[in-house]
């Protein structure tokens, strides 16, 4: 074994302590920036949610007016508690898509019937594929879209009546 | 009373271990008469620490509330098995339970260890001392299990619901004492790089440990992986969180460990790699556990976060795996090398099975602090998840068992003989398995597809070992061998069948409407109020048919008053080949509930290949010891 080789044990632990006491000293933050904020909203296409409405399309985001994508879906919970407030986003002249993800037409369109409709378009997404492009690990998550197509704010989880006032911000920043 | 008693045993225990080690460097006199008193010192130290660990279990059981530690971790209310098992499922509590492990697995070397020299087992069970002071040190100074608390409240705060379950009394214990008999591994190695002394005795001597804990590791994770799948409600088994990893690993390197240290019993070779070895098996131990107890990494284990506990540990981390690595560095010239052997052979099997299996712990072990090393380099957040470490360690882990279906089979040193037709079950059966899956499942993914075709072939192949010799006369080790690689291509077919063909289903549901998952209709009956010993839960009727009969299933959303906490009891109807799973969640405003179904057929193999691969190792244990047992009493024999 050459003598190098006999130090090189060593020297991964030195690197694993030394990283590990660096992490010890400062703390981790509890808000993780998105990865996905600055970055183009990657290219999909989705058929429509329900007949007769328009589906979801990525180049439609680039269109230069700000959108709002709300990923959602019938059998989530939370969505219903956050449905009145994308109906104060709407009222208040947020423009709302949304990505129905693993859900069914007649689910759908009962769920917007009970809980309002605030979407001009809704994009089906049967397999999570694009939900999981976009970088969202489950329902709801919003995100703003400024008029270039680049993601401007991602919202994990329901909005709740205190975040209206930060994406409203948001919103304007990005028109 | 008793708190202050076992407080005192922890103190003494510790004095002891530090007497250990100054007389095993030599303080002590003669030869003889210093390695009794060290054996007396060992035993004293580990009945004082079981005293210690026996006396937190009482205050547990007695609910005495003006023990911090039973305040802040348990509940009068709750039933007695989860007040035994909450002794341990703390921090405080289950660093007791280490160093207990610790303390006996030393007296019992101590006591027992008849095959080496005086000198090396002199050194061993100084490097023994020398940890079992520091993790007392960091017991007492920093983890205070018995600490009182004035007043005394009322009533503890009680245990994380995700905790009261069979399984925590099992699998905590049984990790803990795979980690700790991997020390014993160490301080060996630790004590013949001392000395100079690595060859065959130190391997028979390290092999038995070694063993032990591989198989209590491999049953602890077993039983954890379980764990997860039926009490986290997710219908996964393994989610390469970071603490399921700081398991893993010592696995891994105790995996490659038990195949090396058998190569330096039987002949004498790969010396320095098989030290090298058993020190990262615990070092990978130690890391693991200061891992889960600082918080350093995100995990769903999320244990209480102290950075003074974290440094403290960091400490004697640094201190004994850098000591034990320079020691390796500077000592491990002189060791000799054994015979040679050449490439096709059943050392050279054992090479490629310990390079593999080498490279598996690295790519978890980057994987797992990859997320740390980027943000420290960079200041970039990120996480490493599954896709990385399937792609990466799944083919790696499929090439091993590869090598399975013929290195077992080689001779040692050289082997000349055609491979070819030792090789061709395995292959044909892997074929057949290949060809079968493209005309009946062209859809599944390729790693899978492998999966089944590779574990297909390891099934006949694990046992071709037996074939041709009388059954009677091989050795146990032998038969735990076979059955040991047997359950691995088990648990391969059970993982590969998972992800080929598991169907979820995502449904809201009213009572009455029926969910169709797989083969299965599931028909949703009722949801109703229960009530156990220390929860209430709403309670789901399902009932389950394929064609003929009817399974009822009763997932649960269960509710702790204390702390409060909402659990999912997945309900699990296991047949002959698969289990069908199923969670309850939330309602709706429209009286419609949230369903999650999922068909994994035979997902069971998983845990079934876990208990065979367990149960191989034991068989040979069983065989090493009694053998030995026999040799020496012949030994003896024929000396008188």
């Amino acid at each position: 074994m050459s003598p190098w080789l006999r130090f090189l044990p060593l020297l991964v632990l030195v690197a694993f302590v030394g990283a590990v006491a660096w992490r010890l000293g400062k703390p981790a933050e509890e808000q993780i920036p998105s990865q996905l904020v600055g970055r183009q909203v990657p290219a999909f296409t989705l058929a429509p949610a329900l007949p007769g409405r328009p589906g979801l399309a990525s180049t439609w985001l680039a269109g230069g007016k700000p959108r709002m994508i709300n990923v959602f879906a019938s059998w989530c919970v939370p969505c219903i508690a956050e449905a009145p407030l994308l109906m104060e986003l709407k009222r208040r002249g947020v423009v709302i898509d949304a990505v129905a993800v693993r859900d069914r037409p007649e689910d759908v369109a009962e769920f917007l019937a009970n809980h309002g409709d605030p979407f001009e378009r809704i994009g089906s997404d049967p397999e999570s594929r694009v939900q999981l492009a976009l970088g969202s690990s489950g329902v709801p998550e919003s995100f703003i879209v400024d008029g270039q197509g680049v993601i401007r704010y991602q919202h994990m989880g329901p909005i709740e009546p205190n975040d209206l006032p930060r994406i409203l911000r948001e919103w304007e920043a990005a028109r | 009373m008793i708190a202050e008693a076992g407080l005192a045993a922890l103190w003494l225990a510790a004095a002891l271990s530090a007497l250990q080690l100054a007389l095993s460097f030599g303080l002590g006199g003669e030869q003889g008469r210093e390695m009794r008193a060290v054996r007396a010192v060992a035993l004293a130290q580990g009945l004082l620490t079981l005293f210690a660990f026996g006396a937190l279990i009482a205050v547990f059981l007695n609910s005495d509330m003006s023990v911090l530690l039973v305040a802040e971790n348990s509940h009068s209310q709750k039933p007695w098995i989860y007040k035994f098992a909450g002794a341990w499922g703390n921090h405080e509590g289950s660093m007791l339970l280490w160093v207990a492990v610790l303390a006996l697995a030393g007296a019992v070397v101590a006591l027992f260890e008849r095959r080496l020299d005086e000198r090396t087992l002199g050194a061993t069970l100084g490097a023994q001392a020398a940890l079992a002071l520091g993790f007392f040190a960091f017991l007492l100074f920093a983890s205070n299990p018995f600490e009182r608390l004035n007043p005394a409240p009322l009533d503890g705060r009680g245990l994380n619901p995700l905790l009261q379950d069979p399984g925590l009394a099992f699998h905590p214990p049984t990790l803990y004492l795979g980690y700790v008999g991997l020390s014993v591994a160490f301080s060996l190695a630790v004590g013949g790089l001392i000395q100079g002394n690595v060859g065959p005795a130190l391997a028979r001597a390290m092999r038995p440990w070694v063993l032990a804990a591989w198989i209590l590791l491999t049953l602890g994770i077993t039983a954890g992986s379980y764990w997860a799948y039926y009490e986290l409600g997710w219908g996964g088994w393994w989610f390469w969180d970071p603490v399921e990893n700081a398991s893993l690993m010592p696995w891994l390197a105790a995996t490659a460990l038990l195949h090396s240290v058998n190569v330096l019993a039987a002949r004498g070779g790969l010396r320095a790699w098989t030290m090298m070895l058993a020190l990262v098996a615990f070092s990978m131990s130690m890391a693991g556990t200061f891992l889960v107890r600082s918080g350093i990494l995100t995990s769903v284990h999320a244990f209480a976060v102290d950075p003074t506990r974290g440094t403290f540990i960091l400490a004697l981390l640094a201190l004994y795996i850098g000591g034990a690595l320079t020691l390796f560095a500077f000592r491990i010239a002189d060791v000799k090398e054994g015979a040679p052997f050449e490439l096709v052979s059943r050392e050279g099997g054992l090479v490629a099975n310990n390079l593999l299996l080498s490279v598996i712990l690295g790519i978890v072990f980057l994987g797992t602090l990859y997320p740390l090393i980027a943000e420290a380099l960079s200041g970039e957040k990120l996480s490493v998840g599954p896709p990385y470490f399937d792609s990466v360690a799944g083919p790696m882990a499929l090439v091993l068992a590869s090598l399975m279906m013929i290195a077992p089979q080689l001779r040692w040193r050289r082997d000349a003989a055609p491979i070819l037709p030792r090789l061709a079950p395995g292959v044909l059966v892997a074929l057949a398995v290949l060809v079968g899956t493209f005309i009946l499942t062209p859809g599944i993914g390729l790693l899978p597809r492998l999966g089944l075709a590779i574990g297909g072939g390891l099934l006949p192949a694990s046992l071709q070992p037996l074939i041709g010799r009388s059954l009677r006369r091989t050795p146990l080790a032998t038969w735990g061998m076979a059955i040991a690689h047997f359950g691995v291509a088990t648990a391969i077919l059970g993982m590969a069948s998972d992800s080929a063909f598991t169907r979820e289903q995502l449904a809201a549901a009213r009572p009455g409407e029926t969910v169709e998952v797989g083969p299965w209709l599931v028909e949703f009956r009722s949801v109703s109020p229960v009530a156990g010993p220390n929860w209430t839960a709403l309670e789901g009727e399902l009932r389950a048919s394929k064609g003929s009969g009817v399974t009822v299933l009763k997932p649960q959303s269960r509710f702790f008053p204390s702390p409060p906490t909402t659990t999912n009891e997945a309900a699990i109807d296991t047949s002959w080949n698969g289990q069908l799973y199923a969670v309850l969640g939330e309602q709706d405003g429209q009286g419609r509930w949230q369903l999650r179904l999922w068909w994994k057929p035979f997902v069971t193999l998983i845990w079934l290949g876990g208990i065979l691969i367990g149960l191989g190792g034991a068989l040979a244990l069983v065989g090493r010891m009694a053998r030995e047992r026999r040799q020496r009493i012949r030994g003896e024999e024929a000396f008188a």
